[in-house]
């Protein structure tokens, strides 16, 4: 996918004003944050198996190679092919590679961000092959030739009346409004049979068993299941940082997850994936493979940015982002919007093409306070805003300002004297304008200084008191 | 013996912020903390605690000034200041000077002793025999840096509640952040302003004729919003109601 991310600032504004993406917004977001408290109430003890989470995590990127190692034997192992990808475009010819030589012409996919990442779907079509998405989400933006805007709800942006629209432009149904569950029905409809025509089904994986050579995949809608059981070919994407050692720490991921992501108990369908099918198995693929992608993520692995390797793609961090919840996800110009975005998506294609995104952050630590494997996501973004400024990618006149500021605030006599200077000059009340300024007074009037700065005052009340010791 | 032996002796911390635009807030917290038995002292080697440029990947910047204020603050019993954010910066500064250890160590050692002015009162104190009247209905908005870096809910709460006349309804979202976010508000300021407008719809809904709050510069940033909007609901600082210091709100100027 093509990044947009420098774009952020205007799109964001753009966004502000869409107001069908406003509607869609506001629809959204309490339901994700009210389930998801919900659900952490429930459970006994959440911040423990926060705690246990992060060390699981941690201790896997601490011994990654050799998890790897292992999960890719236990695959082969069992007659499925494991191949590594140490890019997008290594994966995406890895990927037709298997698509070419199994013949296929019909593709289909369940929801993976890895997917969107590579972008398998442009590659495929380009060759010649019908891509399907089959995640209800997925295929609607799908149809809307547009990019997911979330990572767990890819059409969280569009409106009921908008996909009525999509839906009957493309199945020729009535232009009218309809009701979820009528969309859902046809959905299946339409899908059903690309199921049943496709030779290759992709899907992702939510962790990567290194004991057993397991994939755990976590789904709602059962359309994974489809895409893994009906093509002759199954074809698993993920990245490398989704190992976990074992079968226990699996199971607890997925209770993090859940209810992070959606809120609830236990995902509808949750699915244990280890290999094609065996001989006295009734169904199931006859060829299996494992993609592993790279991308960046080993470099990650030895800088200070490991700690983004943790990252389940729960989207938590997404929902309790005041700004993310403001402009939606298509703002943010590429695969991984809010939060987890911010941070990842400099890390992949690079900070010169991504430099909104470290700052467009309140740095209010919501998403830190919620993310299941205790990610600090604001601290991280401060770490890329010291690279920027290192590397002098941060110009402008607030730059400026900034280093005055902080030149001037070094020298506390001068400091002191400039500013009850000020103060005593400054008029009171508040300002429509000031001087030199662009971003606060266009929206806010500003509160003005009050005839002395405290400084000032205190030291002048001290020496009265002095006079009448 | 000296009487003064039981009583802790404060550096106050006054921020840039509440030193240039609101002054008001620092007598109203000199005057709570000698009003709860300390003595209170206002090093002048004292500017900012540097937020800006830490928040803006400034560090060499950032670390120069937490070294000025290190210096400055540390050797007070404890360094109290009127605002969240402010403290958490402070409570930083062994991370911010981590390759530096005897740094690392002053830093460490004045992070333990640095509070926020109400959590102080409360926490350290156990102070909340508030002397003042305040007879109308507020709201109060919950500062993020002082709600998720140290905790602050309660101590504001508990000590407006003894403010005689004062009427406390509570936001729909108390967890919601304002959209200041330091420069921020000035990087991408239609954001910011969406999201102080969300709050201001929410202050409006309580029917509040005032809200407060801990830190200034959120406060700023939504009386800013408020008086541009031409809204009648004012805006203190916490500090202002409890001393019994609130009359004119943030940016008003009447005589
Ligand atoms: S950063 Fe944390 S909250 Fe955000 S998607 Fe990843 S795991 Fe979830």
């Amino acid at each position: 996918m093509k990044s947009t991310a420098h774009l952020f600032p205007e799109q964001a504004r753009a966004a502000l004003t869409d107001e069908n993406l406003q509607a869609a917004l506001r629809f959204a977001k309490g339901g994700f944050i009210d389930k998801r408290a919900a659900a952490v109430a429930r459970y006994p003890d959440f911040e423990t198996l926060r705690e246990r989470g992060r060390r699981i995590k941690d201790h896997t990127l601490a011994h990654l190679d050799v998890y790897l190692e292992r999960f890719a034997a236990a695959v082969e192992a069992r007659g499925g092919h494991v191949h590594w990808a140490p890019d997008a475009a290594a994966a995406r010819s890895i990927l037709l590679d298997i698509c070419r030589r199994a013949g296929a012409r019909t593709v289909i996919k369940g929801k993976t961000m890895v997917g969107e990442e590579i972008g398998v779907n442009a590659a495929l079509e380009e060759a010649g092959l019908e891509v399907v998405e089959t995640d209800l989400g997925e295929y609607i933006i799908q149809l809307a030739k547009e990019p997911p805007s979330h990572i767990i709800a890819p059409a969280v942006h569009k409106t009921r009346a908008q996909i009525c629209k999509l839906f009957a432009e493309h199945h020729g149904s009535p232009d009218t409004l309809r009701e979820a569950p009528e969309l859902v029905a046809e959905a299946r409809r339409v899908l059903r049979e690309k199921f049943l025509a496709a030779d290759v089904g992709i899907t992702g994986g939510n962790f990567l068993v290194a004991e057993t050579g397991t994939v755990v995949l976590v789904t709602n809608e059962g359309n994974g299941d489809l895409c893994l059981t009906l093509p002759r070919v199954h074809v698993v994407l993920a990245g490398i940082e989704k190992l976990v050692p074992t079968l226990d720490d699996a199971a607890t991921m997925v209770r993090l997850l859940v209810r992070s992501a959606t809120g609830q108990d236990i995902s509808t369908y949750t699915t244990f994936i280890t290999g094609a099918r065996r001989q006295d198995e009734a169904d199931g693929p006859d060829e299996y493979h494992m993609v592993l992608l790279d991308n960046g993520r080993s470099r990650m692995l030895g800088d200070e940015f490991r700690e983004m390797l943790r990252c389940i793609r729960c989207g938590s961090c997404l929902n309790h982002c005041p700004v993310y919840n403001a402009v939606g996800g298509h703002a943010y110009g590429w695969v991984y919007p809010g939060p987890m975005g911010s941070v990842l998506t400099p890390q992949i294609i690079g900070l010169d093409a991504t430099k909104d995104l470290p700052n467009a952050c309140t740095l209010n630590g919501r998403c830190q306070e919620i993310c299941p494997v205790k990610i600090p996501l604001p601290d991280l973004l401060r770490r890329l805003r010291a690279l920027q400024f290192e590397r002098g990618l941060i110009r402008g006149p607030q730059c400026w300002a900034l280093r005055l500021w902080g030149w001037l605030a070094r020298r506390p006599a001068l400091y002191h004297g400039l500013t009850a200077l000020i103060a005593r000059l400054s008029p009171r009340g508040a300002a429509r304008r000031l001087p030199l300024d662009s971003g606060w007074t266009q929206s806010r009037d500003f509160p003005l200084p009050q005839r002395t700065t405290f400084q000032r005052a205190w030291s002048r009340q001290a020496k009265e008191e002095r006079r009448h010791d | 013996m000296n009487a003064n032996a039981a009583r802790p002796r404060i550096g106050l911390f006054v921020t840039c912020l509440v030193d240039l635009l609101r002054p008001g807030v620092g007598f109203a917290a000199v005057k709570l903390l000698e009003s709860a038995g300390c003595i209170v002292e206002v090093p002048g080697g004292q500017t900012c605690c540097g937020q800006p440029a830490y928040n803006s990947g400034d560090l060499s910047a950032a670390r120069a000034l937490a070294k000025q204020t290190i210096q400055a603050m540390e050797s007070y019993d404890y360094v109290v200041l009127p605002s969240g954010s402010c403290a958490g910066t402070l409570r930083d500064y062994p991370r911010l000077l981590a390759v530096e250890p005897v740094w690392r160590q002053r830093a460490q050692e004045l992070a333990e002793r640095t509070f926020e002015l109400t959590s102080f009162l409360v926490d350290v104190l156990g102070w909340d025999a508030v002397d003042a009247e305040f007879p109308a209905t507020v709201t109060y908005h919950d500062s993020c840096a002082g709600l998720r870096q140290l905790g602050i809910k309660q101590q504001p709460r508990r000590l407006l509640a003894k403010v005689a006349g004062l009427d406390l309804r509570e936001l729909r979202e108390t967890e919601d952040c304002c959209g200041f976010g330091g420069t921020f508000c000035v990087k991408y300021p239609e954001l910011s302003t969406r999201l102080a407008d969300d709050k201001i719809a929410d202050i409006e809904q309580t029917g509040a004729r005032a809200v407060l709050g801990g830190d200034l510069g959120c406060l700023l940033h939504i009386a800013g919003r408020l008086h541009r909007r031409g809204s009648p609901v004012k805006a203190y600082h916490v500090a202002e109601v409890l001393a019994g210091m609130a009359d004119q709100g943030i940016g008003e100027d009447k005589p």
